[in-house]
């Protein structure tokens, strides 16, 4: 099969797209980031009707 | 500080979450009565006043179904939801009273306008899109200030952080307004008189078609499924008690869900006067789109990992993750049906039907009950709904609902599509039209089946809702301490 000038601009935004990806899944997992997500992450729990807290466990947080 | 400044404003809360189950029966009837029209197609022309058979016709009601239960059960969901999660997780009332009560009353009038003009037949044609210009320019202003009271509120939070629920509620508020405006830019023609509202859209041809699906497909992906993703990030670990599996994944699943979703609109358009390439980068982004999709489902099943015996005696949880498990099965079949040799089988045929309502009533209608069942005690200043037995009656009873609709849709889809491409030595159709509806028929009238049971579902949480309202108090909770860091041991 032939690669034509019409395949590579089906191509283009999706290899844009991947790069970009990369760059966002590097910065979303970078050690930086760790701290702040866990805080994130129990934002919802920090309301006082709540019977149950959750604990501190090994999530790949 | 005056009590407004001390608690959350649940009255819009309130408001919009009754109306989410009211519109929801109206949209889900209606649709119950055009899949009856496909069983029984003199139902309502037969026996009714001569002016009345045109506005009863399965035309005219199809686009009031699809409206209804989109923007008037679903938007009023989003409404709820986004206005609930946003206060508790920003520690922060509403940036305004007055403009989030016009935002609940605007609405309601947009839906009354479309309730009063699409059976008159009043439409601009465009699927989903179908409400004429003096509408347009009303939910335009409602969306701004639905957009100015949420970013506001989030703007006046008193935590550090924008909690991942509102990352996708945002997304979707934004992208709404980007599709509806460029999907509805329209010039308006004044032939008849001012009550029959006409327009023609600015694009012509092919570009019309494609910004059309480039809106129909977003509606798809930012107002059925971004919004709704922003319910499951917070109600899913709000009724298992867990924070998210996890926040770094589900960052990644923002950008790109968001990202990939903009790109997938061509795949409505195979086999037609678009341009090859644009299909075939349709079909590569919509086949992508199963990653962040499963990313996110996976996402908010695993919240469960450790709790997984809360889902044996909490038909609530039971709501929210069935609706992942039927958002991942929509969201592998769709790619699947992208692929251009595939949807040679399926396009036109009723296994779109049943893909659509796979994802509209298994994802979008399971996740917003299960979350209004969560949301509405809490509103209505009571420990828990008035009957729990109730909530798992529902759950049954829809779940069987959709089982029905979806795999009747299926059988008589995939048949269509066989049929009406088989042709003879000579290249002549093998069978006629009329086949393939003979065929499908005792399909048809199992999804009348499937969709009934699914609208006793929701008079079920109807009279539950109403029961948990008048056994309550209406109290806004007090708003939190700015401090969520010292809370968390």
């Amino acid at each position: 099969m032939d690669i034509t000038l019409s395949d590579l601009r089906s191509l283009l935004t999706p290899l844009v797209g991947i790069v970009l990806f990369l760059m966002v899944v590097k910065w979303a997992y970078g050690e930086k980031s760790r701290k702040g997500y866990e805080e994130a992450a129990n934002l919802p729990f920090t309301d006082d009707e709540d019977e149950e807290k959750p604990g501190s466990d090994a999530r790949p947080r | 500080m005056s009590e407004t400044q001390t608690t959350y404003n649940y009255k819009v809360v309130r408001q919009f979450a009754v109306m989410t189950v009211i519109w929801g029966i109206v949209g889900m009837l209606v649709g119950v009565i055009i899949a009856a029209q496909l069983v029984w197609p003199e139902l309502l022309s037969a026996n009714v006043p001569e002016f009345l058979a045109p506005i009863l016709s399965y035309g005219r009601l199809r686009p009031l179904h699809t409206n209804a239960v989109i923007f008037a059960f679903g938007g009023c969901a989003l409404f709820a939801t986004s206005y609930y999660c946003v206060q508790q997780t920003c520690h922060a009332r509403l940036l305004s009273d007055g403009l989030a009560a016009f935002t609940f009353w605007g609405w309601q009038i947009v839906i009354l306008l479309a309730a009063l003009s699409l059976p008159l037949g009043i439409t601009t044609g465009k699927e989903y899109a179908e409400l004429e210009w003096p509408i347009d320019i009303l939910i335009t202003v409602v969306w701004v200030v639905y957009a100015v009271v949420f970013f506001g509120t989030i703007a006046k939070r008193k935590v550090s952080h924008i909690y991942v629920a509102n990352w996708f509620f945002g997304a979707m508020i934004i992208a709404v307004a980007l599709l509806h405006l460029g999907n509805s830019a329209e010039i308006p023609v004044f032939s008849e008189s001012l009550l029959f509202p006409r327009s023609f859209s600015v694009y012509a041809g092919v570009q019309d078609a494609m910004v059309q699906w480039w809106y129909g497909h977003n509606a798809v992906g930012f107002f059925l499924t971004a919004g709704f993703l922003g319910m499951m990030y917070y109600f899913v670990p709000k009724q298992a008690g867990r924070p998210v599996y996890s926040y770094r994944l589900s960052v990644v699943h923002f950008w790109a869900l968001i990202f990939t979703y903009m790109w997938a609109g061509p795949h409505h358009l195979h086999y037609t006067a678009l341009p090859d390439w644009t299909q075939s980068l349709g079909m590569i982004f919509s086949l992508i789109l199963l990653a962040p999709s499963w990313g996110g489902m996976i996402n908010g099943i695993m919240t469960l990992s450790g709790a997984w015996h809360k889902l044996r005696d909490d038909p609530v949880l039971k709501f929210l993750v069935t609706s992942l498990s039927f958002y991942g099965m929509s969201t592998f079949e769709g790619p699947m049906m992208s692929i251009k040799s595939v949807n040679a089988l399926s396009h036109y045929t009723d296994w779109t039907v049943g893909h659509v309502h796979s994802g509209a009533l298994g994802w979008v209608a399971m996740v917003s009950v299960g979350s209004l069942y969560y949301l509405l005690p809490r509103v209505f200043g009571r420990q828990e709904m008035y009957s729990t037995k109730l909530i798992a009656v529902h759950f049954w009873i829809a779940t069987i609902g959709i089982v029905l609709y979806v795999a009747s849709m299926w059988i008589a889809g995939v048949y269509q599509g066989l049929i009406w491409r088989s042709v003879n030595a000579d290249g002549t159709l093998a069978y006629s039209f009329v086949e393939g509806v003979k065929f499908s028929y005792p399909f048809w009238t199992i999804r009348v089946a499937g969709g009934a049971l699914f609208l006793v579902g929701m008079l079920i949480m109807a009279y539950n809702m109403f029961r948990t309202i008048g056994a309550g108090e209406s109290r806004d909770a007090p708003i939190l301490a700015p401090a969520p860091a010292a809370k968390h041991a």
